[in-house]
């Protein structure tokens, strides 16, 4: 077990490299630099600003500025924002628990619809449920998630002005967050509606957000059923007269998690790229929306930072599944 | 009244290109202890007859009988709840490939414990106990150390063991065996076969024994029903139907065999089991048939139980008469 681990985490050593040459060189090939940005409509004296970007240190050349940038994530100095001043892990760990929040419904509900729909469409081969779950999921896959997300602002918000158009909770409401987590902190601060309008808040992102997973989850957990219901120790659980709920719940379901577990695994990087989409629709003040305004700051710190950051949780998540892998299919020893 | 009572037992399956007819008629009778084998090449509906019996084909299978009467009850249109109690307690089934027919998920004391679970009311103590002295009683060493061993950690012959004591966890007073020893090598084999054999006569367990090795039957079987193509051909003793078969077809699967085989090649018998698509409009067997003749081409006729009831215009080994007499009047009735 050991070994394993120390094997996946020699792993993300490259990954990181990479991850970093990636997120430090893409976000300077875009024209402009961020003090021409900070500096807005006002037209800046070329000699003031080659002072600032001396500076910042972004007139030196490339390689010296990457060597810098990766001496200092190596002592765990992930630099500053240029725009708020702050340490990007401040503000990083400041804005996370909103995304991490939207992340884990639009994931819980993915696999709370998914598995279950998946499961019938697989047993019901062929009925009009299963037709209905396979085209669903066909379209749900395939639809741009900009476009799905102001589609049900439009008839969620705006005809039937059922949700918030936009934000976390409803201004009315104002209390010192404690988790970080919307839900939680409405509920502890005792304030009369606040969760609700917490929840008002959530459902339509999370909902959005969880499309993609949802598809992908529910395609996964029929295919995978189908093949293990036609398996000799499906057949063998019916001989034994078990109910078929023990059957198809126990038997069966029990091997079809099995590929299920990696998808699930795989999408938590989907739900990040999804995020950034997500949150700048919805205006959520996660990271998603912190790196796309970052973007068109031209805030390098936050964008190398704020990338590396992300591609470590994915790549943690990922190993986590791995481990769990282990534990779910009795044939795979980590040992 | 035997144990087991099958009358005229019909399977079909809706394809694309129509309805296959897997079992075509079959009657099937097993007695209380008694060994029965069922032989047939492959696609003769052998196995697909038991798992309707055992309510294991998939939905699409079209099954009907007159009746199919188990221990005195009528199993068709009996309830799902109820004989899912008969299922596994009282009638159970093992099949051709142990190693896939465990769940590779969980521990062989789980998948035993369920059965127990499922049909008896024991506690968790007496699940174990029990769970411990099935496993010895197949001869499995070590049977409390095993019971935390999950499947791909066991060998084809140690899978089969285990199908075996969970199988009999609950003494069925039927066993049904799909070839069961087909998967292993030779002698796993033989100590499967005499694992089953010895069970059936402990317990007083009927077996019925699903198999297309002529040598498995003369040493397992009391009485043996021969398929050919969905249908029943001949039913005998073990003892006359190898010293006198009555259908061609079983005569002809006896001198298939390597034992009896005295000329260079070994006789095989020409052509294949007709599908779907090739199905003769008369006897089945009769393109096959070295003694077929007109009347063959419009249908086969169901013997009496002198002639093992064979279902064949032709029987062979008739009283007073002869392979050589028997082609004299296929002769007269072709001319004529």
């Amino acid at each position: 077990m050991l070994k394993f681990l120390l094997s996946r985490l020699a792993v993300l050593i490259p990954t990181f490299l990479g991850v970093s040459i990636i997120a430090f060189s893409f976000i300077r090939l875009l024209p402009g630099d961020p003090v021409m940005l900070m500096s807005g409509e006002r037209v800046m004296a070329p000699e003031r600003h080659a002072e600032i970007m001396h500076e910042l240190g972004y007139d030196r050349p490339l390689p010296v500025q990457y060597l810098d940038y990766l001496g200092g994530v190596l002592t765990g100095d992930f630099g500053k924002s240029v725009v708020t001043k702050r340490p990007v892990v401040d503000d990083f760990f400041k804005l996370f628990p909103a995304t991490l929040e939207l992340s884990l419904c639009a994931i819980i509900i993915a696999v709370v619809l998914g598995i279950p729909a998946g499961v019938l469409a697989a047993v019901k081969r062929g009925s009009f449920f299963d037709q209905t779950v396979t085209g669903a999921a066909l379209v749900g896959y395939s639809m741009p998630i900009f476009w799905w997300g102001l589609l049900l602002i439009i008839v969620f918000s705006g005809v039937l002005q059922w949700t918030p158009v936009s934000g976390r909770i409803s201004l009315l409401y104002f209390f010192k967050p404690v988790t970080g987590f919307m839900l939680i902190d409405s509920l502890l601060s005792g304030q009369k509606g606040a969760f609700a309008s917490a929840v008002n808040h959530l459902i339509l992102p999370a909902i959005v957000l969880a499309t993609i997973p949802l598809a992908v989850i529910a395609r996964q957990t029929r295919s995978a059923m189908l093949e293990v219901l036609g398996e000799d120790y499906v057949r063998t659980a019916r001989a034994k007269g078990l109910s078929p709920l023990r059957v198809v719940g126990l038997h069966a379901l029990r091997n079809a998690l099995i590929p299920v577990i990696t998808t699930v695994g795989l999408q938590v990087g989907v739900l990040m790229a999804g995020a950034i989409l997500t949150e700048t629709i919805f205006s959520w003040p996660g990271i998603g929306k912190w790196m796309v305004d970052s973007v068109s700051r031209r805030d390098y710190p936050v964008i190398q930072s704020g990338l590396l950051i992300i591609a470590g949780i994915i790549m943690m998540v990922n190993l986590i599944v791995d481990v769990l892998y282990g534990l779910v299919n009795p044939r795979i020893s980590h040992d | 009244m035997p144990l087991l009572d099958i009358e005229n037992l019909t399977v079909e399956f809706q394809t694309a290109g129509g309805v296959f007819r897997a079992v075509d008629g079959v009657s099937l009778y097993c007695e209380k202890g008694e060994i029965l084998s069922i032989v047939g090449e492959s696609g003769s509906g052998k196995s697909v007859a038991m798992l309707a019996l055992m309510g294991l084909l998939p939905w699409t299978a079209m099954v009907t009988a007159d009746r199919m009467i188990f221990d005195g009850r009528e199993l068709l249109g009996m309830s799902p709840e109820k004989k899912r109690k008969i299922v596994g307690r009282e009638m159970a089934m093992i099949f051709q490939e142990p190693m896939s027919s465990l769940n590779p998920c969980f521990t062989v004391g789980f998948q035993i414990k369920e059965m127990l679970r499922q049909h008896t009311d024991m506690n968790r103590a007496q699940r174990q106990e029990r769970a411990i002295e099935l496993l010895a009683s197949v001869g499995i060493p070590a049977p409390k150390e095993r019971l935390s061993v999950f499947p791909h950690q066991l060998s084809g012959g140690m899978s089969q063991r285990v199908m075996i004591a969970m199988a009999t966890a609950c003494q069925p007073k039927l066993l049904i065996a799909d070839e069961p020893s087909t998967a292993l090598d030779v002698t796993i084999q033989a100590q499967i076969l005499d694992l089953l054999r010895s069970f059936a006569h402990e317990h007083g367990m009927a077996l019925i024994l699903i198999t297309h090795d002529m040598g498995v039957v003369a040493e397992m079987a009391e009485r043996v029903q021969v398929q050919y193509a969905g249908q029943k051909v001949e039913e005998q003793n073990v003892v006359d139907l190898f010293t006198h078969p009555h259908h061609p077809y079983t005569a002809a699967l006896l001198s298939a065999l390597p034992e009896r085989a005295n000329a260079r090649r070994l006789p095989s018998i020409p052509g294949v089991v007709p599908g779907q698509y090739d199905r003769p409009p008369g006897c089945l067997f009769e393109p096959r048939c070295s003694f077929a003749t007109e009347i063959c081409r419009q249908g086969a006729k169901r013997q009496g139980s002198g002639l093992g009831h064979a279902l064949c215009n032709h029987p062979l080994n008739g009283p007073g008469d002869d392979a050589g007499e028997q082609k004299q009047r296929n002769k007269a009735g072709a001319t004529s």
